[in-house]
């Protein structure tokens, strides 16, 4: 039983070292003195729990690392999952179809399918620059923005609608793709990283500091929500409204489930655009680039209007998101558009595992849908979410589904496992 | 013999204070292969490197005569476009496949740019419209024709990274010879390969030549060079040393020193020097 | 003139500061490729922990005895932040895929951000002066150039750590290890060099700075938040990839250079705007530079 004198002392010291970490912040806690000045407070019982639990935990740990005698490899399973999409992804579309029919579903929840589908939209816009062409962008939420401050101001000043400001959304932000992406077609890995985030902060700050133009950090009230054929979603029910229109009792639950099909339709549209761009030239071109970029400058393939492509594309679809944003919240402001966000839906990718849209969908619905389940531990929240993202990652470094399928084949398509795709310098 | 394919003038690269390819001059005949060897160093791979257009020279010219007496220069073309435009494709040393991508992929994004060009700006295509279905079937044929011809019509659907080396070797020249390319630059295709492969690689390279595209060829492997080579040129330290048929090169005083290494700095490269005598 | 004056000093404090998080970053990525995005919340750690033992010493010791214990006990609990966090989160990751540890690193920073404002409040927490006055370095018109003792204060310790630093890095045997596993990490292995261990003590030595920076950070403003490790740490990354990711004296100078184009923003231009100077101009640079300032130049091997 030395193994077990081994595994004991290891978890001693992991509690030793869990004493010192925690130590001065669970254990004590600064507080406001009676004069103004800090005082400090203790929290033996906290601590000691703490340290005790990391005890367990890393003794548990030990125990499960020695008794695990098969593992499950990582590429069979890999393939089985990448097997059963065949089954999971239609029967995801069912149900995210059916879901706002279902006779007295509550608002919330059809309110979280809109916010998780939001995401899923930004995660498969942003899968094209990550995903597909291996460009690293830290600064997505940056096309976001300028989406939903697009439709802001347009309506805010010139009382554009939000069918027309969509597609103009989409077009300002892929411009902002291209213009952003020209300074960075040289630069590679961390360099890309830190530029396309600092761009990102860019955006954000300036929105922050344009307060004649913006509203600044009070934000922009008042963004129309979408009509249906003109028709608005009003609570008066008076004329030229959906509930006169059809002699139905106004209902908030009408327009959530109204916005509900408009932002699943433009997450379909994304995915629908995606997978026929990646059986094309241009989509071979970008899956090319990230394997070797060396290579593809050899077969003439334009290296800059190959990346500039997947950074519009990509910000379009993210421009889209951020008009939708903006007129369902009514109500936008800087903070919404922070890095955080941009770490998010680049995690839900990466989670996903890059370059798969199944595995993006449900990456999104696992990140924004489980954390939105815990709203009683609200400010637990994003503790448990960085503590999951470290996790997720530990465990499956690759992401849920890390296969790819072929483009094109002679035969029969083959899954190709993930050790052979590389996932780009850029 | 045909006339000059590819004329290279006064060529200099340097790189700092290194001087890699020194006023170097030759030409390429239409038809021909033509070899270029030397010892490690000699700046072989730096001349394809300029040729290609991953290096922009420090000095010199570099054209190219699609047809007689037309003359485009490699040197003032961006880098994609000397496959595009110039029509010259290469290989690599350390073979640079699309290795999450299947054999087929690769070929396919081998020509990119005339499968793009109908594609209706991307438009067309994504709502199924226009000609590239024609041209993905037109597109997926060559890629066939390729396959067949370099023995990897089974593999087609397996990934890249997936293939022995030396299929690996074979499906890069099958990548490049997808661009439609008048000029091949290969450097060192017989590195690693068993002499069963080598042999294979020659019958290749002749069929390639015969389809009538013209071959510039980096290589140590005496026996590759020699068998089929119809003219070599002989680098030493960027310089050129000789320049003849492969029996003129054989006989060259200059090539045999440079190869046993009387330079001080030079490490003998002793394998490639006995082949060379051994082919003799 | 007094008032460009007043200027650099102000911007040179507060480079030394940056430069000291951005040796960190360039580091860790130095040795082993990675963005550490927890780098600057493990600085925010190291100015709470600074926080905690001078308001516990507070009236027991003297006020320098009290800045160093708060200097090296930061120092201390932070090394073993940055020790943790590598065996946690980035070691199980080592040799996988490029993005799992960026992603892994993101959580950590979101992990470490949460856990201090969870156990120590999100209020902004505030110390009295530690050390007031200075001397007056110049009066033109009535306009007082200020040097205060905390910023000479700053500049000293920035000095004596990095000196203690570049002598382990090229004195050392560890840090003959270090530059030996940057180099090339499978070849120093096969050389017998414990590549773990010497990543280790990179995170170590690296997350020791951070907690420096913290402690002056606190010390120069008198008021943190859970949520400085997030605009310092950007702020420093910037730095160290101005400078060149990978560069020690690079990470030093774009430190400067940041800490200079901030307070030279802030002076002649708008405040509100010194953090876009400060991206933009690193976006400019990177357009002409693209590996940073002093970073290596490679040539792309074909």
């Amino acid at each position: 039983m030395k193994h077990l004198a081994d595994n004991i002392k290891d978890s001693l010291i992991v509690g030793g070292v869990a004493f010192l970490l925690f130590g001065p912040f669970l254990g004590l806690q600064l507080t406001n003195g009676t004069s103004g000045n800090l005082g400090l407070a203790t929290r033996p019982m906290l601590l000691a729990i703490a340290v005790g639990l990391s005890i367990v935990a890393r003794f548990l740990l030990l125990l499960w690392q020695d008794h695990r005698t098969t593992r499950v490899p990582a590429v069979k399973l890999a393939a089985a999952v990448a097997k059963s999409g065949k089954y999971v992804a239609p029967a995801l579309l069912i149900v995210t179809i059916t879901l706002p029919l279902i006779p007295g579903i509550d608002n919330s929840y059809i309110d979280l399918g809109v916010l998780i589908m939001t995401y899923v939209m930004l995660g498969w816009g942003l899968n094209i620059v990550v995903g597909l062409a291996g460009l690293l962008d830290l600064g997505y939420v940056a096309f976001y923005a300028v989406g939903a401050y697009s439709f802001a101001l347009l309506s805010h000043y010139f009382n554009f609608t939000f069918w027309e400001c969509l597609p103009l959304c989409g077009i300002l932000a892929a411009a902002w793709g291209i213009f952003l992406g020209f300074p960075v077609l040289r630069l590679r890995g961390d360099y890309l990283a830190i530029v396309t985030l600092a761009f990102g902060e860019i955006i954000r700050l300036v929105i922050t500091n344009w307060v004649s133009l913006t509203g600044g950090p009070n934000g922009i009230y008042d963004i129309p929500h979408p009509t249906l054929f003109g028709l608005t979603f009003d609570m008066s029910g008076g004329p030229g409204t959906v509930s006169n229109f059809f002699h139905v009792d106004p209902d908030p639950s009408q327009r959530t489930t109204f916005l509900y099909y408009i932002i699943l339709a433009l997450a379909l549209l994304t995915n629908w655009v995606t997978l026929r761009l990646r059986r094309q030239p241009l989509g071979r071109a970008w899956e090319a680039l990230r394997e070797d970029e060396i290579a593809c400058r050899s077969l003439g393939i334009n290296l800059r209007n190959t990346k500039l492509t997947a950074f519009a594309i990509g910000a379009m679809f993210g421009g889209f998101a951020g008009c939708f944003f903006a007129t369902r919240q009514a109500f936008i402001s800087p903070d919404s558009f922070t890095f955080i966000e941009s770490a998010t839906v680049l995690a839900i990718v990466v989670l996903g595992g890059a370059g798969s849209q199944l595995g993006v969908a449900l990456a999104a619905v696992v990140m924004i849908g489980v954390p939105a389940l815990l709203q009683d531990l609200q400010i637990y929240r994003m503790l448990i979410f960085g503590i999951a993202l470290v996790t997720i990652m530990v465990v499956r470094p690759r992401g849920f589904i890390s296969t790819r399928t072929p483009s094109v084949s002679l035969g029969k398509a083959k899954i190709i496992s993930s050790d052979m795709i590389s996932e780009g310098h850029g | 013999m045909g006339d000059t394919l590819l004329t290279v003038t006064e060529l200099t690269m340097r790189f700092g204070g290194l001087t890699a390819v020194n006023a170097l001059s030759f030409n390429a005949k239409r038809g021909d292969i033509t070899a270029v060897i030397g010892p490690n160093g000699a700046g072989k791979t730096t001349v394809f490197n300029c040729i290609t257009g991953f290096y922009k020279p420090t000095s010199g010219s570099i054209a190219i005569a699609h047809t007689p007496g037309a003359s485009m220069l490699l040197n003032k073309l961006p880098g994609h476009a000397i496959a595009k435009k110039g029509r010259v494709a290469r290989t690599f040393q350390n073979i640079r496949l699309f290795g999450g991508m299947t054999v087929l992929e690769n070929l396919l994004v081998a020509q990119h740019n005339e499968l793009q060009a109908a594609t209706g700006f991307g438009v067309l295509a994504i709502l199924g419209l226009g000609k590239y279905r024609a041209a993905e079937k037109a597109a997926i044929e060559r890629a066939k024709y390729w396959l067949a011809a370099t023995n990897l019509i089974d593999r087609a659907d397996d990934p890249a990274a997936s293939l022995p080396y030396g299929a690996q070797r074979r499906l890069e020249i099958a990548r490049a010879m997808c661009t439609d390319p008048v000029l091949l630059c290969l450097d060192e295709p017989a590195a690693g390969l068993n002499p069963r492969e080598s042999q294979a690689l020659n019958d290749l390279l002749l069929k390639i030549r015969a389809d009538g595209c013209s071959l510039l060829l980096i290589e140590h492997d005496m026996g590759v060079v020699m068998k089929i080579s119809d003219h070599i040129i002989v680098l030493d330290h960027g310089k050129k040393i000789a320049d003849g048929t492969p029996l003129e090169i054989r006989n060259d005083i200059a090539v045999i020193s440079a190869y046993l290494g009387e330079g001080d700095d030079d490490d003998p490269d002793a394998p490639i020097a006995e082949t060379l005598a051994a082919a003799e | 003139m007094a008032y460009a004056l007043q200027q650099l000093v102000n911007g040179i404090t507060l480079g030394m500061i940056y430069g000291l998080i951005a040796v960190g970053y360039t580091m860790v990525y130095g040795i082993i490729g990675m963005i550490n995005f927890a780098h600057g919340d493990v600085f925010m750690v190291g100015a709470f922990v600074g926080i905690i033992v001078l308001t516990a010493l507070t009236g027991v010791t003297s006020v320098p005895m009290g800045i160093l214990a708060a200097l090296l006990l930061s120092a201390g609990v932070c090394a073993l932040y940055g020790f943790s966090i590598e065996r946690v989160a980035y070691r199980p990751l080592r040799g996988s895929f490029r993005l799992a540890p960026l992603i892994s690193a993101i959580g950590m920073s979101i992990l470490l951000e949460n856990y201090v404002q969870t156990s120590q409040g999100a209020l902004e927490r505030a110390i009295p002066v530690a050390v007031p006055g200075g001397f007056v370095l110049m009066n033109e018109n009535g306009f007082v150039v200020q040097l205060s003792w905390m910023q000479i204060a700053i500049v000293v310790v920035t000095l004596v750590t990095l000196g203690i630093f570049t002598y382990i890095v090229t004195k050392t045997p560890l840090g003959r290890s270090m530059r030996a596993v940057e180099q090339d990490a499978k070849m120093a292995a096969l050389l017998g060099i414990d590549t773990n261990r010497t990543i280790s003590y990179t995170f170590i030595i690296g997350s020791a700075l951070a907690a420096v920076a913290g402690v002056m950070f606190l010390l120069y403003y008198g008021v943190i938040d859970f949520y400085i490790g997030f605009n310092a740490g950007i702020k420093a990354f910037t730095a160290a990839v101005l400078g060149g990711i990978g560069s020690l004296p690079g990470a030093v100078l774009g430190g400067l250079l940041i800490g200079l184009i901030e307070a030279f923003w802030s002076g002649y231009a708008t405040v509100a705007y010194k953090d876009v100077a400060v991206y933009s101009i690193l976006a400019i640079v990177l357009m002409f530079m693209p590996t940073g300032l002093l970073g290596r130049n490679d040539i792309e091997k074909v």
